[in-house]
């Protein structure tokens, strides 16, 4: 019945697939860029004047230049709420859509790729990119914190209060962890509309526009309880992991909501492309 | 009616307007609380009930109509009916009649300041109870007896507990940070030795006097101030200010007299601990018997926690229903928790007066720290609860062993410098912002100062009442002390729980004065490996210091630091809330549910074996596009092998719209069609033995022809070998440009690129849509040789065109398509003889007749 050697269990491995994406400028100029901007900051920080402020209020930027792991805390900081919410969206929202786009994804389609198979295959590859975007930055940030400023133990932010540096490290594990976990919501948004169109721009776009517009509507404190839903809510949670004493409380609470919406938007994702005329 | 869109369009309007109902529900403006109706009440008051004063009151109707208890709301001190004019709304609209007031000497009410004396104010509001009972929709128990609760803080919490003693139709009260004995809060002594010998609280007592002399001089009422003490007030500024009205403000002079006196000298004189204690609950012992709700700060160094505990504990001992709770803030900052107090209050009257809720059985409810939240940043707090109200000498105790030498204190001529453990009127200044923190940062001097330390903690300690220490003192003379308990940790700043300072005065003797010293109240968590230090300083700027220097050894009295535990207490469950686990499940269903409800279902796609033989077999096959649109209607024909078809119709024909359905891209409205006998649907394996270009190529624009090639032949999960690369690589004829990325190619390029693709793994069936587009003439002649030998091979090619001579020349069949219908089909040459009958060999004409548009 099928041409021999074929099997749908076999098409679009994932190693095709990650070479098909990795060779892209999009996914090279990205990774540059984030493994760029821990050293772009080591040297603002070597030109600005400095202004130790001292006393109460420390901010996370005022210790940056305490050593590498401040400085990761502080990389981590500026970028997470955009530069690599902007990474992932991108990466997950390009995977589908630019495919439809170079009217390659009928051929794949018609090799056949059962469709399920494709879009899964495409999710696992995208996600991981992904998850590799969300970790050079604090990784390339203790690299570049630890040379420019030295290995120091942390100094938390407001108090001023000292933790070990080896005592902080699995902490670091976990930030790193739950930023993925966070950015699930944007993956899936991205995705799902990926599926939806066959404009790489309007997925990426459009998953980028909504948590513009969650971190809009949880500026407004009418909203109440009900912003403790908004899928960016909770983003800055990790900060509490590098407190002297850490609450996952909040953390808990982030990736509940990270994961209810993404099941939802990758089912939908899924589904969508189920039942779709391919006519790009 | 139609939508653009259709039932889609209709939809997402549906959306469009529950969403805007949202918003406008959300957004609508609200009537806002009532504001009641101000009102004037004279009264007569004074020892001989012979000065006459007005009392300016509001009145706020209970909502809902009917007769309803009442309540009466007093105002802190510095403020006036305006004060609590939001609360009071807020009851209102909760059924309660209410009546607010300016306490005279406050506001607009006439008369002087009284401190809440019997005399004075208490006969004030036992005449607004008269006035109360008259009107028509308050509740009666008995003529000329209101149902009547009260409720306030600070100065209004002291009133309601004053008149409760006072006029037995009281029936609930609720008051909150305020006082039981105001000569042990101005002069406290925290050995048990009485305000006689107290340290005078000077700079809480200058706030509260000044506050009392801010009606006549605008300008010298801060606003901080005001503010903690209860609000500001709005009366002008009389003309002319006398040298008595400048000094004494609106205080009664009896009262002014008493406190220049205490404040000059900082010792508190008899006739001064008799006025104070006339104003004060210490006073009235056993006469409230009344349901209370006593509510007290942590962060309180005016009235500290031990007042709540003697408020609670005398009235307890009548038998009469009591609570505590413990809110975070207090008369030095911290979170106020207004709405908090609210309810609490707002339960207890509705279980006490309305006699409609039922009682919570929570006698005791402390706010605890509860970290912070993520989202907002903010500090939350928890409020832990018990059935009983233990005091402050907790349910149990914890011994812990304090260690530290004997070390000299200095006391600095003046008083000054002074250690600082809260700064009254400054709240939260020290405590890093307050919030809901009730930590506090403190600063002891050197010198000044004797410290003793337990060891770290092996396990957490969770105080909750007064923790006692023995100290000793040596050396010759009277000494003024200050006893504080900090929560210490290596590499952190020490903390002063509620900024918190026990005050001491001592006699001195050379073999050591034993002192049992009580420590404030307070309620924290202390986590393992933190240290207890016991401070003691010589000074606190806060009190009354002596002016003479002096040096003290203080020492140990006893080893032994006692920590009140209350074991009753329960802190509502920190774990994760109810959602954290119940939302990612229902996802997770969810997400189950619309991916098992949109499986296609395989029951009807068992492959044909009657047509195993047969490359394509298309029957009724029908696609109606979603804008209405009739691409393909009832389409049916057949492809045997070795053929090479030709699929001939002018543009819109819906020969494009075929070969996707074939291609499983396109799901057919009805009909089907089968390759080799199984059914086509998205990812049928049997498309494996179909290769096919339509619509033009499709590479990845970044990678070589060659990658392209190989990473498609890649992702089809088939063998290496079975792809027949190399000749297909010389059918695409790219040369050195394979190498290329593929979007520097021309279109004839990519386009045999694009056929070389479909062709590799040589199948059995070979679409090709247009495949001489853009194509030069020796290409053309080229891929009409390829596709002709192609199919001798028993393989099958079907090729799509609306150039006639491509057809005549390349195909042995033809299928004539038009407007999505079947025309024609049957081998060129029955198609040209057709054309022998209407006088014209040309298959141009005979398509033109065939499709009726013949010139």
């Amino acid at each position: 019945m099928t041409a021999t050697g074929y099997s749908p269990g076999r098409t679009l491995p994932l190693r095709v697939e990650f070479v098909r994406q990795f060779r892209r400028r999009r996914t090279m100029v990205m990774f540059a860029l984030l493994a760029a901007l821990p050293w772009i900051l080591v040297i603002a920080f070597q030109f600005g004047p400095n202004n130790n402020n001292g006393g109460s209020g420390l901010r996370i930027s005022d210790l940056a230049t305490e050593g590498g792991l401040n400085f990761a805390a502080f990389a981590l900081s500026v970028s997470a709420s955009f530069l690599l919410m902007v990474a992932v969206a991108l990466f997950c929202g390009d995977t589908v859509a630019s495919e439809a786009n170079w009217s390659s994804l009928r051929y794949l389609l018609a090799a056949p790729i059962p469709r399920d198979r494709l879009l899964r295959q495409k999710l696992i590859v995208a996600l991981t990119y992904s998850a590799a975007a969300v970790t050079v930055v604090p990784v390339m940030a203790v690299l570049a914190g630890t040379i420019t400023f030295g290995w120091n133990d942390v100094r938390v932010p407001g108090t001023g209060e000292v933790i070990a540096a080896v005592d902080v490290l699995p902490k670091f594990g976990i930030v790193i962890l739950y930023a993925m976990v966070t950015n699930l919501v944007v993956a899936s948004l991205a995705f799902l509309l990926s599926v939806s169109t066959d404009s790489p721009l309007g997925a990426v776009g459009g998953a980028v526009g909504l948590v513009i517009v969650s971190t809009i509507l949880q500026a407004v404190e009418a909203l109440g309880g009900l912003r403790e839903f908004l899928p960016t809510f909770w983003n800055t949670a990790w900060l509490d992991a590098l407190a002297p004493v850490p609450d996952y409380s909040g953390m808990i609470k982030g990736s509940a909501v990270a994961v209810t919406y993404a099941a939802v938007l990758l089912a939908l994702a899924f589904r969508r492309f189920r039942r779709k005329d391919v006519v790009s | 009616m139609t939508f653009p869109g259709g039932r889609r369009g209709l939809a997402v309007l549906a959306a469009v307007l529950v969403a805007v109902a949202a918003i406008a529900w959300l957004a609508w403006p609200s009537d806002g609380p009532p504001q009641g109706e101000d009102v004037v009440i004279p009264v007569v008051d004074g020892p001989a009930d012979d000065q006459k004063v007005l009392i300016d009151a509001s009145y706020f109707p209970p909502e809902g109509g009917g007769r309803a208890p009442a309540v009466l709301l007093g105002h802190g001190f510095g403020g006036s009916k305006n004060s609590v004019r939001d609360q009071a709304g807020q009851l209102a609209e909760q059924g309660y009649a209410v009546l607010t007031w300016s306490a005279r000497g406050f506001g607009r009410s006439t008369g002087e300041i009284a401190l809440n004396s019997p005399d004075y104010e208490v006969k004030d509001v036992k005449q607004l109870i008269d006035w109360l009972a008259a009107k028509p929709d308050v509740l009666l128990d008995a003529a000329g007896d209101p149902r009547v609760g009260m409720a306030g803080g600070s100065y209004g919490g002291a009133i309601a507990l004053m008149t409760a003693a006072h006029d037995p139709r009281v029936d609930a009260i609720a008051p909150s940070i305020t006082w039981y004995d105001l000569a042990d809060a101005l002069f406290p002594e925290a050995s048990g030795a009485g305000p006689a010998t107290g340290v005078f609280k000077k700079m809480w007592a200058g706030i509260f006097f000044s506050a009392g002399g801010s009606g006549l001089n605008p300008a010298s009422q801060a606003d901080g101030l005001a503010r903690l003490l209860g609000g500001s007030s709005a009366q002008p500024a009389p003309t002319e200010i006398t040298p008595e009205q400048a000094q004494c403000g609106r205080f009664l002079p009896a009262i002014c007299t008493v406190y220049q006196q205490i404040a000059a000298t900082g010792k508190a004189t008899p006739e001064a601990i008799d006025l104070l204690r006339k104003s004060s609950p210490v006073s009235v012992q056993g006469k409230i018997k009344i349901p209370s709700l006593i509510i007290q700060g942590q962060r309180d160094s005016l009235f500290p926690l031990g007042h709540a505990d003697l408020n609670a504990k005398a009235i307890a001992a009548t038998g009469a229903p009591v609570e505590v709770a413990w809110i975070a803030g207090g008369h030095d900052g911290g979170d106020g928790e207004t709405d908090f107090v609210f309810d609490q209050t707002l339960s207890w009257f509705d279980t006490y007066l309305k006699k409609t809720g039922a009682a919570t059985g929570q006698a005791f409810t402390v706010s605890r720290d509860g970290g912070r939240d993520p989202g907002t940043r903010q500090n939350v707090l928890l409020h832990a609860e018990g059935t009983s109200y233990a005091g402050l000498g907790g349910t149990v105790t914890t011994q812990l062993d304090l260690l530290g030498p004997d070390q000299e204190v200095a006391t600095p001529p003046g008083g000054s410098p002074a250690a600082i453990s809260s700064v009254p009127g400054l709240g939260g200044l020290l405590g890093g912002g307050g919030g809901g923190s009730s930590a506090g940062a403190s600063l002891d001097l050197p010198g000044q100062v004797a410290t003793f330390e337990t060891r770290p903690l092996d396990t957490a300690l969770t105080v909750t009442g007064s923790p006692t220490a023995e100290i000793k003192v040596y050396g010759a003379g009277e000494v003024t002390l200050f006893a504080k308990l900090y929560d210490a940790a290596s590499g952190q700043l020490a903390v002063l729980p509620g900024g918190l300072a026990a005050p001491l005065r001592v006699t001195a003797s050379a073999a050591g004065t034993p002192v049992k010293v009580a420590l404030p109240a307070i309620d924290r968590r202390i986590e393992p490996g933190h240290v207890l230090r016991l401070s003691v300083t010589t000074t606190d700027m806060a009190y009354a210091l002596p002016a003479q220097p002096s040096v003290h050894t203080v020492g140990l009295g006893s080893t032994t630091l006692t920590m009140p535990v209350d074991a009753g207490l329960v802190a509502p469950p920190s774990g994760p809330a109810w959602w954290t686990w119940a939302f990612p499940l229902a996802s997770i269903i969810a997400a189950a549910v619309i991916l098992l409800t949109g499986r296609p279902r395989r029951a009807d796609i068992a492959p044909d074996a009657a047509l195993a033989e047969v490359p394509l077999a298309i029957t009724g096959l029908t696609k109606r596009y979603k804008n209405g649109h009739k691409a393909v209607d009832d389409l049916s024909f057949r492809v045997e092998k070795g053929q090479v078809l030709g699929l001939l119709g002018p543009n819109g024909a819906g020969k494009t719209t075929t070969m996707r359905m074939m291609m499983g891209l396109i799901h057919p409205d009805a009909g089907e069609i089968r390759i080799f006998g199984a059914k086509v649907v998205p990812g049928a394996p049997v498309l494996s033995r179909l290769g096919s270009f339509v619509e033009g190529p499709g590479f990845l624009p970044h990678l070589s022809g060659r990658a392209n090639l190989e990473l498609y032949w890649q992702a089809t999960g088939r063998p290496a070998a079975d792809a027949h690369m190399e000749e297909a690589l010389e059918i695409a004829g790219l040369g050195a440009a394979v190498e290329r990325a593929t979007r520097t190619y021309s279109q004839g390029m990519r386009q045999r690129l694009a056929i070389a693709q479909a062709m590799l793994g040589l199948p059995d069936l070979l679409v090709l849509d247009e495949p001489t587009n853009g194509l030069d003439p020796p290409q053309i002649a080229e891929m009409r040789r390829v596709l002709r030998s192609y199919a001798t091979e028993g393989r099958t090619v079907i090729v799509s065109s609306h150039l006639l001579g491509e057809v005549e020349q390349t195909c042995s069949h033809a299928v004539v398509m038009h407007r999505g219908r079947l025309v024609s089909a049957g081998t060129v040459a029955d198609l040209l003889k057709r054309g022998d009958l209407n006088g014209s060999t040309r298959l141009e004409d005979v398509f033109l007749d065939l499709i009726g548009e013949k010139a």
